[in-house]
């Protein structure tokens, strides 16, 4: 239900992202595995005062459909990323192996589907 | 006036970074989180989103009030389940918004003081069972027709929580769609419900697409920032197009003596809703604002030895184990 409507207020107030304040129960990452066979999947994150708790919301709030067969939660303040800035440095030795790619290679047609 | 703040904002940004970033946008790529964007950008979808999480909070109010008065058992564990689903919007939408830099928790207290608004849809009561059904088939139809756009909106976070809610709301209007058609269907006294609901419920899901974007002051630059993906005089016309078919189909009357397939545009002509009492409604002066938002002070309020005594519990267990290594 619901639908974000024009409607004039004010600013809100901006926290730093996954530390929260005395009273807040911490941010979890969420991650879940689809189906058997399947790796876990980032799915979303939410509030919990613990690991058990995180786990219990999980499967309310991201299963409530058969999505999983199993959940991860991560706490987020514990999960390092990459920034966005490093993205060139990251990634380029990566872009420069072309070879790492199959279609690198030219096989003879006569050789058939490799 | 916030499109004036925006602006002012954004010219103290680096016009090279302002460029690249619209760039971005307009070859399709997502924003995400740790992504560099203008101040603007970030306030208008911290804004947007957390009205829309509010919106789905506040919403659980008119039908929780029918959760127990349901008719049968079956549906009233149909609507749990429904009204269930919206508290899970809520929270996909908290966490997208929690990206942009601000907490779930603020962002509440902004809802319980009154200074964020939700939809004005749920200011407005639900006196029968039947509204049940009115609310399901127009207002999470209007809510569709706003959220299947937004999938592709420019925010990484934002898109995917809507790819989630969207693959949810079908059954909502289903659900209320089928409530409608039992009883406009049923009794002479059953019908008359469902016309009443109608009656009630047609100009207040007009609103909830805001005024006309001629008046809609952000709506350019959230446009440009695929924030808003259509206008909402499109939306709302694209909702008419779609519910009159199905109010003539129900054999219900829709309350617009004006309402009239345009052979023409290939649209239906409707009546503007009554704008004035939008407007009412926004500023606090709808039929339930103060029921509403009392409501979910007294929710917060009464929960809070909950939220306290199990974040202790979880830091006696930690210590514990600390102590025991
Ligand atoms: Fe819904
Ligand atoms: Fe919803």
């Amino acid at each position: 239900m619901s639908s974000p409507e024009s409607s004039p207020y004010n600013d809100t107030e901006a926290a730093e992202h996954g530390s929260p304040r005395k009273t807040e129960w911490p941010l979890w990452e969420i991650f879940i595995r689809g189906q058997h066979g399947l790796s876990h999947r980032h799915v979303g994150s939410l509030h919990a005062p613990d690991a058990e708790m995180a786990i219990k919301n999980a499967r309310d709030v991201y299963t409530r459909r058969n999505e999983g067969v199993s959940i991860w939660a991560v706490e987020a303040a514990h999960i390092a990323a990459s920034s966005p800035e490093e993205k060139g440095s990251l990634y380029e030795p990566s872009n420069d192996k072309v070879y790492r790619h199959p279609t690198f290679f030219d096989i003879p047609d006569e050789v058939g589907a490799m | 006036m916030y499109a004036q703040m925006i602006k002012s904002e954004a010219s103290q940004e680096d016009p090279e970074a302002l460029k690249a970033f619209q760039d971005r946008i307009d070859a399709g790529s997502k924003i995400e989180p740790k992504d560099w964007m203008p101040e603007g950008y970030r306030k208008t979808l911290i804004r947007q989103i957390g009205q829309h999480a509010h919106s789905e909070i506040v919403g659980q109010l008119p039908e929780g009030n029918w959760i127990s008065r349901a008719p049968t058992l079956e549906r009233k564990a149909i609507l749990l389940a429904k009204v269930q689903d919206e508290a899970g919007h809520g929270l996909y939408l908290y966490c997208a918004a929690e990206t942009l830099g601000v907490s779930r928790d603020q962002l509440t207290r902004d809802l319980l003081s009154g200074k964020m608004k939700y939809s004005s849809i749920f200011n407005y009561p639900t006196l029968t069972w039947a509204d049940m059904g009115a609310v399901g088939w127009l207002v999470d139809g209007a809510a569709i027709m706003n959220q299947v756009p937004l999938q592709r909106t420019s925010y990484g976070p934002y898109a995917r929580a809507m790819v989630r809610i969207c693959k949810e709301e079908s059954f909502h209007q289903r659900q209320g769609f089928d409530i409608m058609m039992k009883m406009a269907n049923g009794t002479d006294a059953q019908r008359r419900m469902a016309q009443d609901a109608l009656n009630r419920f047609w100009y207040p899901s007009l609103m909830m697409f805001g005024p006309s974007d001629k008046e809609s002051v952000h709506s350019e630059q959230s446009m440009a920032w695929k924030i808003k993906m259509n206008t909402n005089d499109e939306l709302r016309q694209k909702f008419v197009d779609q519910t009159a078919p199905q109010a003539e189909y129900l054999g219900l009357t829709v309350p617009d003596e004006h309402l009239k397939f345009n052979e023409e545009s290939g649209h239906y002509d409707f009546s503007e809703p009554d704008w004035d009492e939008f407007f009412q409604v926004l500023k606090g002066n709808g039929p339930c604002n103060t029921e509403r938002l009392a409501a979910r002070n007294k929710a917060w309020d009464d929960g809070r030895w909950v939220r306290e005594g199990l974040l202790a519990h979880a830091k006696k267990k930690r210590n514990a184990a600390i102590a025991a290594e």
